[in-house]
């Protein structure tokens, strides 16, 4: 579809020389401009290039996503895990216990830059601007999704790194290791499009931050990353047990660490990122096109 | 095609732009009561009016971005509701804010819109730029759009909002926020583009504006239209000229007002904060300032400042609505005289 159009572009013709003209030539073939699959995958690559290009031009962007975790493994490791009894650990030491809740808590606490990165274009008019383009209407979601993808991937692999030096090791095979990472990246790429809907249902940057930290931080530390849920309260247990964080940081500790039961927690957390996606996907991208 | 965007048996080219019964409200607010638009091509059109009359409301449902509750839009024959996706692709839409991405670099920003048309090969560079050249940006094309102006930074949303050479552009308050001397810049800018046989849907509160600019004027008060037609029409409707006046004390305004009641067949506008009083003075302007001037001494009511001027804009909303457009719309920069005081 796109070489019809280019056609009739390339002909020489001085900028913006008579538009009405333009219409004529390009006649009929408007209608035949709907954007397909390979146009929405275009669209997507594009826009996540342009999330991806972020990053580099304002690296603090992931400080929550990379220093900050850095931090929580240090500080757990060398000044709480020491007062945390190892003998109800389902591990060999803290530091093993902890790495897979890390890598969990790490991509969930970096998903809230979602909400703020899409509040912010929002706001700034830059959705407007891409609403009024020919393009995919999935394609911003989409697109920064996949960079939000991009970006998980790499925190994932550099706080396992971070965790070799403080003394983790994979202790299920190396498929397991990499099973135990896909995991991660999926779940959180679910985590992604709730973010992406809070952000544009929340007005502004900040109100974006607050509302997506105020319920993330609680949910994350009533899970199962840091201790086990067991020691918590009977009415914080039931809500702990089953929630998306624990299922997930449950699944990626049996399959780092071997040993434990995998598949529940597995079928949880695949039952869990399948049903937000199926919930927050047409919820943000009908949020997307609010009006139309 | 469509029928209707070939030109008519007099040899006129249909509308640009027809609006039809546009109506929308936001929950209990009304944005727009049923507007009717037709805008010809390669004009600039200009829609006038206060913050919240529903001028960007209707620039909004135009590009695509929102659907009325009721009524009709066509660009170009095109029907804005039932076809959206063939509109996108001859419009432009500039909002009130530059929608610029901070992080990208100025180049990169025109090249992400270029490949968001779906223009190929290496025609998005190309376009990029043009434009940037165009806009006088060059220098500054690789550099992050942070380090830009906030006149550099709408040029470059104008010119995102070019990057298909679109038929039909949409400028919401294209000005707004900008000194004096990118504001003028931007105006060459816009006259370049209509020279070019673009069409030019724009939005604004200052009168200069519209005036220097537009073509042809629709005034919007309230989600309706009070007043349509070209700038000197619509002054016209003034009569010839108008005699303002403003009073030393403005406490005295009003007894002012009632003395010269009698003077004219329309009554006084009075702003009252600025002492400032205007009259429609039909005929024999001449005499009717020396009869204000009479009835105004004998009363010891002190004038400083007399004049009789061809009326604006903003007499026109005044004398139809008792308001003026925008509370400083009379100490907006006026560097042809536009102002005329």
């Amino acid at each position: 579809m796109s070489e019809q159009l280019r056609e009739s572009e390339l002909a020489d013709r001085p900028p913006a020389s008579s538009p009405v003209a333009q219409i004529k030539d390009r006649g009929g073939r408007l209608e035949e401009m709907r954007c397909g699959l390979s146009c929405a995958l275009g669209d997507s690559r594009a826009i996540a290039g342009r999330y991806l290009k972020h990053y580099r031009r304002q690296p603090q962007l992931l400080i929550f996503s990379t220093v900050q975790p850095v931090m929580f493994v240090l500080l757990f490791r060398y000044v709480f895990g020491g007062a945390i009894d190892i003998s109800q650990l389902p591990a060999d030491s803290y530091v093993n216990f902890l790495l897979p809740g890390i890598l969990v808590q790490a991509t969930t606490f970096g998903a809230t830059n979602t909400a703020v990165g899409l509040a912010e274009d929002l706001r700034a008019g830059v959705i407007d601007r891409f609403r009024s383009l020919p393009m995919s209407r999935v394609a911003v979601l989409a697109g920064r999704t996949l960079s939000d993808l991009v970006r998980n991937t790499f925190v994932v692999l550099l706080m396992t790194a971070v965790g070799y030096l403080v003394g983790f090791r994979f202790q299920g095979g190396p498929a397991a290791a990499i099973l135990a990472l896909a995991v991660v990246v999926c779940f959180s790429y679910s985590l992604s499009w709730i973010y992406a809907f809070v952000g544009l249902a929340t007005k502004g940057a900040e109100t974006a931050q607050t509302a997506s930290f105020v319920v993330t931080f609680p949910i994350v530390f009533a899970s199962s990353v840091f201790v086990p849920v067991e020691g918590f309260p009977s009415w914080l247990q039931a809500f702990a047990t089953y929630s998306p964080i624990t299922k997930a940081a449950d699944t990626v500790r049996a399959l780092a660490l071997g040993g434990l039961p995998v598949l529940e927690p597995l079928l949880w957390v695949a039952g869990w990122t399948a049903g937000i996606l199926l919930v927050f996907m047409p919820l943000a991208i009908l949020r997307f096109r609010r009006g139309e | 095609m469509q029928p209707d965007t070939q030109p008519d048996t007099r040899g006129r080219e249909a509308p640009a732009i027809v609006v039809r019964g546009l109506t929308k409200s936001y929950g209990d607010t009304i944005a727009l009561r049923g507007i009717d638009l037709e805008v010809p091509p390669g004009t600039v059109y200009g829609l006038l009016g206060p913050n919240g009359a529903g001028k960007t409301t209707a620039v909004r449902i135009l590009a695509t971005l929102l659907k009325p509750d009721e009524g009709s839009a066509h660009i170009h024959g095109i029907d804005v509701l039932a076809k959206p996706d063939m509109v996108r692709q001859i419009i432009g839409l500039a909002g009130q804010f530059a929608a610029v991405d901070e992080l990208l670099t100025g180049r990169e920003n025109l090249e992400l819109v270029g490949r968001l048309y779906h223009l190929g090969g290496n025609e998005p560079r190309r376009r990029a730029q043009d434009l940037l050249e165009r806009f006088e940006l060059a220098e500054a094309a690789d550099r992050t759009v942070r380090t830009y102006s906030g006149g550099m930074r709408r040029r470059l949303d104008l010119a995102a909002s070019l990057v298909n050479r679109p038929a039909v552009l949409f400028l919401d308050e294209p000005t707004t926020g900008l000194d004096p001397r990118s504001r003028l810049g931007l105006w060459d800018i816009i006259n370049d583009l209509v020279r070019e046989g673009a069409t030019l849907l724009l939005t604004t509160q200052y009168l200069e504006e519209a005036d220097r600019l537009c073509q042809r004027v629709a005034v919007i008060d309230e989600g309706s239209v009070i007043a349509e037609g070209t700038t000197d029409e619509l002054k016209d409707r003034m009569g010839g000229s108008v005699l303002e006046l403003r009073v030393a004390d403005s406490s005295r305004v009003r007894r002012a007002a009632q003395l010269l009641e009698p003077l004219s067949d329309a009554a006084p506008q009075v702003t009252e904060d600025l002492g400032l009083i205007t009259l429609p003075a039909e005929e024999n302007a001449m005499g009717l300032l020396a009869e204000v001037a009479r009835r105004l001494d004998d009363q010891g009511i002190e004038v400083v400042d007399l004049a009789i001027r061809r009326p604006t804009l903003d007499d026109v909303f005044l004398s139809m609505t008792g308001r003026g457009i925008s509370p400083d719309a009379k100490q907006t920069p006026s560097p042809n005289g536009g102002g005329a005081r």
